[in-house]
């Protein structure tokens, strides 16, 4: 693009109207400035900015109401050596693949189901995306209430088919507990899957599958060999951003069990919040969500040569 | 990113399923005709309602337990528990007359909007300069506001909490208002830079060519024509804000302050066993906005959730 200018700015300089043009392309960078500015002091002042500060403070033993003072990587030491944090580590990791891997799946298969032929398929659509858009806090809330240790509809309906004799402790118990979670996320998350995902299925050309059928492909082979290829960079990045909002949730955890029964459900944004913001150690807190930054960067990878890929395929150049 | 029309397009037909994009509509009904209804019976309509109860079957409880009154919330041996034949709005009255919960609706209102509107007039001006101002720099700059939609809040939240304290905004919507916009500018730029994309260059250099300024080709042609692609930042944005809990959770202490989220799940739950009519009646008439606001523009909502994603 600049090439392009320039070169014009050379053919044209006799003929006077051009050297107007040439003072507008000239303004161009500084016009770019006003016009970034609001949305440029925004995100350095509290978005930069404080990233940087966290950093920092991961490497102070500050406090609420007092500055630190710099103390090296003893925050990181004290952390390697602290079973809590190890435990929510492997929480946040169980929780982002099991969730994950049932999100997209189910999320997958509800978007081939409401890409066939249906009635009152508006409606569907419209019904299927209500999970993701009422509050976490307040659906997950729902989820406390149907999970009562005492009255849960689930133990009384399963007592009433005489499948179980006694109610479940489903949030008191530790592998109930991270159950319980993990299915709330994923009925969260399902929706954006699927709508995200039958969004891309219907770029799909209908001849594909004709043409296909008539060669005498099956469903399963009509599917691994059209639809799931030309899914790819789509999935991608749902499943990038589907992964990088699991691993850092901290709301639904929050409003369901608060880390508890014994920390089985701890993820490290809930832990980070309860060192820092509870406990008052800020420099610890920041460390531990200054750990999440690792594994985001793989996401974030992951998530460039998505695009990357579906760039390429769709032949697109890197405009 | 050329592919914008034809994708919009798509969604169009993929939300009001009726809109006759005949050849399409041709193809699957060509299709599905080699299908029996049985077969559909079991490999369709089984599955699709199963999946759809699941999803909704928490809204519905949420709305029974909202109605119904406390001894038969739990006495679940006498009642059936999946139908009240006696509803009460006990639960919802003391919601809105025994408690602030009127006014932390609109708290939240009040934060959703103004960081919103902050946000969208940010993205506005950030979006169509780098589409099409074009500056030195302008690719690296898209590239940057992607990555900064991916910082997640709760790696932001214990380092911007000493930040507001600094600026003495603790405790205070203006934290709120002010923060929110990092999550909803990267998101709302890269959504109208998209929409700017498909906006014919020749309307603008007609315009430059009669004189006009940057500024009024901004106001006076790109956004009118940009509309749905505003409404769409505009919904998303806003159900963003509604939903957001760790930043309000950390800032915010005094009970009048709260947004509905956290004021839910801190003041109403006080380990009595009553309890649980008042919170999903709470948990339910926080909803209710988004639904409502939701059920008028599903086709903008969608286009704005694929729209961020497939940019």
């Amino acid at each position: 693009m600049a090439d392009i200018t320039l070169q014009s700015r050379t053919d044209r300089r006799p003929i006077r109207e051009a050297t107007a043009w040439d003072q507008l392309k000239a303004n161009r960078n500084w016009l770019g400035f006003w016009f970034m500015l609001p949305a440029m002091g925004f995100l350095i002042l509290f978005l930069a900015y404080p990233l940087g500060l966290g950093i920092w403070i991961s490497f102070t033993d500050a406090r609420i109401g007092r500055p630190g003072q710099f103390i090296g990587t003893e925050n990181y030491e004290w952390l390697w050596d602290d079973s809590i944090f190890w435990l929510s580590v492997f929480n946040t990791l169980l929780y982002t693949f099991v969730a994950s891997a049932i999100k997209f799946a189910i999320g997958l298969y509800l978007a081939l189901l409401l890409n066939e032929n249906l009635p009152f398929k508006a409606m569907l659509r419209a019904l299927v995306l209500i999970p993701f858009i009422v509050p976490t806090v307040l659906s997950a809330l729902a989820f406390w209430w149907i999970f009562d240790a005492q009255f849960s509809i689930i133990s009384w309906s399963l007592k009433q088919m005489g499948l179980i004799t006694n109610n479940i402790n489903f949030l008191g118990d530790v592998t109930w507990a991270r159950a319980c979670v993990i299915f709330a996320n994923i009925w969260r998350g399902v929706p954006f899957v699927a709508i995200t995902l039958l969004a891309g299925l219907q770029t799909v050309s209908p001849s594909l599958y004709e043409a296909a059928t008539l060669d005498g492909a099956t469903n399963w082979q009509r599917f691994r060999f059209i639809t799931y290829p030309l899914l790819t960079p789509i999935i991608a990045v749902v499943m990038t951003f589907s992964v990088l909002f699991t691993f850092t949730d901290f709301q639904l955890i929050w409003a369901m069990t608060r880390g508890g029964p014994v920390n089985a459900t701890h993820l490290m944004a809930t832990l980070s919040y309860q060192r820092a913001i509870i406990g008052g150690v800020l420099g610890e807190g920041a460390a531990i969500s200054n750990a999440m930054i690792p594994f985001l960067l793989a996401a974030i990878m992951i998530s460039w040569f998505g695009l990357q890929r579906r760039k390429w395929q769709q032949g697109e150049s890197n405009d | 990113m050329t592919d914008l029309p034809t994708s919009r397009i798509d969604l169009k037909s993929l939300l009001s399923g009726s809109s006759p994009s005949a050849a399409k509509d041709d193809h699957s009904e060509g299709m599905s005709y080699l299908e029996s209804l049985p077969r559909r019976l079991v490999t369709l309509y089984l599955p699709l309602s199963i999946i759809v109860i699941v999803l909704l079957f928490p809204f519905y409880w949420m709305a029974l337990t909202a109605i119904k009154p406390d001894d038969q919330l739990l006495d679940l041996n006498t009642y059936n528990p999946f139908w009240t034949w006696n509803p009460t709005f006990k639960h919802i009255h003391k919601l809105l007359f025994e408690s602030y919960y009127p006014l932390w609706l609109w708290n939240t209102m009040y934060v959703a909007i103004c960081s919103t509107v902050v946000s969208i007039i940010a993205s506005v001006l950030a979006a169509y300069a780098i589409v099409r101002l074009r500056y030195r720099g302008a690719q690296w700059i898209g590239g940057l506001i992607f990555l900064s939609y991916l910082v997640p809040p709760s790696i932001l939240f214990i380092p911007l909490a000493t930040v507001v304290f600094q600026y003495g905004l603790f405790d205070s919507p203006m934290a709120l208002i002010l923060t929110y916009p990092t999550i909803l500018i990267p998101f709302s730029t890269w959504l109208l830079m998209g929409y700017f994309k498909t906006i014919p260059f020749e309307l603008e250099e007609c315009a430059l060519i009669d004189g006009a300024s940057r500024w009024q080709i901004l106001t006076r042609i790109v956004l009118p024509l940009a509309i749905p692609g505003l409404i769409s930042a505009f919904i998303f944005c806003f159900t963003l804000c509604w939903n957001e809990f760790i930043y309000a959770l950390t800032f915010l202490t005094s009970v009048q302050n709260k947004t509905v989220p956290v004021a839910i799940v801190n003041e109403f739950v006080d380990g009595d066993i009553y309890r649980w009519g008042s919170l999903m009646a709470g948990a339910l008439a926080g909803s209710l906005p988004l639904v409502i606001l939701y059920a008028f523009f599903v086709e903008h909502y969608v286009s704005a959730m694929t729209g961020a994603v497939k940019e």
